[in-house]
């Protein structure tokens, strides 16, 4: 069986991401995707090199992955993060949530792309159409702010 | 004084923008025993390249974040974290 949380370095295949989360239980199932925006903050991007400190990064995922599932009362929770560099409009994350109910169903997947957001330890550089790259900061905020 | 027995030394990981900064993925730092994570990050930004890094980074110590008055280990895992921006 797949791990609930899952780093990866090739493409994110949605169809296999729903197969993970459908039982007949499921009234309701969510996929949410990420992916690569062509424009950030004005500027034109071509291309988002995905980083990570991968044990810690897959820690993170996995605990998000369980606490939703407490949380929301699901087992049925499977999140990928692709790494490497991409190109626009390819994926760079893929959420799926299976649930009896929508409601709780796009709840949970709200709650974990937003854990998700606030603490695994993945990071971007955008490729700019000058050539020039720089990892982005989404915060803007003080990091020591984010110590739990 | 140069002190063996009240020394440690941590190896403290750098990602993204920090890595860029300080031109490196990995440090190696010698710290007084029962040195706390501020500690720590306060030799750190005394090195070239560092004063790029904010006055109170986020650090993990063994995969976990840690506050700043977290005791270090010799042998701890201890990484800065840059801001983060998965998704």
């Amino acid at each position: 069986m797949t791990p609930p949380a899952t780093l990866v370095r090739g493409p994110i295949d949605p169809l296999d991401m729903l197969r993970r989360v459908s039982t007949p239980a499921n009234g309701a199932v969510i996929l949410f995707l990420g992916a690569v925006r062509q424009v950030n903050e004005g500027r034109a991007v071509s291309g988002i090199d995905y980083a990570a400190y991968e044990q810690m990064a897959l820690r993170e995922l996995s605990a998000i992955a369980s606490e939703a599932s407490d949380r929301f009362g699901t087992r049925d929770v499977a999140i990928e993060h692709r790494l490497g560099t991409l190109a626009v409009e390819e994926i760079s994350v893929a959420i799926a949530v299976g649930h009896p109910h929508r409601d709780t169903a796009y709840a949970a997947s709200r709650w974990v792309i937003e854990e998700l957001k606030r603490r695994v330890p993945i990071w971007k550089r955008e490729h700019y159409a000058d050539g020039t790259r720089e990892w982005v900061d989404p915060s803007g905020r003080p990091a020591a702010e984010m110590v739990p | 004084m140069y002190d063996a027995e009240s020394n440690m030394t941590v190896t403290v990981l750098l990602f993204a923008s920090y890595a860029d900064a300080l031109g490196t993925a990995s440090l190696d730092v010698e710290l007084p025993r029962d040195s706390t994570v501020r500690d720590l990050v306060d030799v750190v930004r005394a090195r070239a390249g560092a004063e790029r890094l904010p006055a109170a980074p986020l650090v993990a110590v063994n995969l976990q974040y840690a506050a700043a008055n977290h005791v270090v280990r010799e042998g701890d895992e201890i990484a800065l974290i840059p801001p983060v921006a998965g998704g």
